[in-house]
């Protein structure tokens, strides 16, 4: 007499294993497809940002600290003449450069300055201030690996959200303007 | 005619492979074989965030580049392996290692296959028991004798 015969329910038991790494495969597959491996959460979030102190695009004997912008939230975007995708999210940041309601500062990322220039004069100037790192020294410290990415630092100089890719209207309205609002109201 | 010009296009895309390898070795100033061991070491451990499949060894990116040339300045000034990785994940977050750290979150991922290997072991082991004793039984058979 066999297993299987002697007890009726044992010869599922191998089906049900079956049926468990089936489910985790596909949970597997579905989380693989759900969110891009490139964009790794930031260890930054919720901690000061690095300090910093970088020339201004139009006036390279001028510097800019952090210090210097601390006292109000504003927003950091990294973009660089050379950077594809930094193109495609120009026209969102004209957009809106008036409506997040925070001062948005252009960090130029290991880029030519007449470089960057062209590309502003081109395409047109969304920032209310440029900084540029050429170096890309400073860029690490903020664990930048990728052009554009986009930070939210509040008024004490902690960074509060990080954007990794280029803005969408998408992920303005669902994730940077509720954070923004968010440190408006003093939370 | 058009072969020709085929054959210079093959060339010369197998002379840039060729050099490619080559490039990605950055001349940085080592003090000897044995810094420069510790070196490749360290930074064959480490992921290159922007090209993940690779290493910061391997990886031609140049965000692979300017890290190699960090971490190349960090042992210059002294500092452990310990301390390069710690300021790297400090920014970049565990993710910039290969072997992920024992944490709360990596539990499953460190002690997961021992567990199914042992739950494993424990399902062959008890159905071996269960096996043993029928095919006793079968051999004490008469019939069975062949």
């Amino acid at each position: 007499m066999n297993e299987a015969a002697r007890k009726p329910l044992g010869r599922f038991v191998p089906l049900v294993v079956f049926a468990a790494l089936v489910a985790f495969f596909v949970v597997g597959l579905v989380w693989n497809q759900s969110h891009d491996a490139r964009f790794v959460p930031s260890p930054l979030i919720d901690k000061p940002a690095p300090d910093f102190r970088l020339p201004r695009l139009e006036r390279p004997t001028e510097f800019v600290t952090k210090a210097d912008l601390l006292g109000k939230p504003y927003l950091i975007n990294v973009f660089a003449s050379w950077c594809f995708a930094c193109g495609d999210e120009h026209p969102v940041l004209m957009a809106y450069r008036d409506k997040f309601g925070i001062p948005l500062v252009g960090y130029d990322y290991k880029d030519a300055p007449q470089d960057a220039r062209a590309w502003l004069q081109r395409h047109g100037d969304p920032y209310h201030e440029v900084i540029t790192d050429q170096s890309g020294d400073t860029a690490i410290d903020f664990g930048v690996y990728g052009a554009p990415e986009t930070y939210l630092i509040d008024a004490q100089g902690i960074i509060r959200y990080k954007h990794i890719g280029p803005l969408t209207p998408e992920v303005i309205a669902k994730e940077l303007e509720p954070k923004i609002r968010a440190l408006e109201q003093g939370t | 005619m058009r072969h020709s010009w085929l054959r210079w296009i093959v060339a010369a895309i197998l002379m840039i492979c060729a050099i490619a390898p080559a490039v990605a070795i950055d001349p940085l100033p080592f003090q000897n074989e044995a810094q420069r061991d510790r070196f490749q070491h360290l930074t064959g451990e480490l992921r290159c965030m922007v090209c993940q499949d690779e290493s910061l060894l391997a990886s031609n990116a140049d965000f692979a580049k300017q890290l190699r040339r960090q971490i190349f300045d960090m042992m210059q000034q002294g500092k452990s392996d310990k301390e390069i990785k710690d300021w790297l994940v400090a920014r970049y977050s565990t993710f910039i290692l290969y072997d992920p750290p024992l944490a709360p979150s990596t539990i499953a991922l460190w002690f997961g296959t021992p567990a199914i290997l042992l739950i494993g072991a424990g399902v062959v082991v008890v159905l071996l028991r269960r096996r043993t004793r029928p095919s006793n039984a079968i051999a004490e058979e008469p019939g069975d004798d062949w």
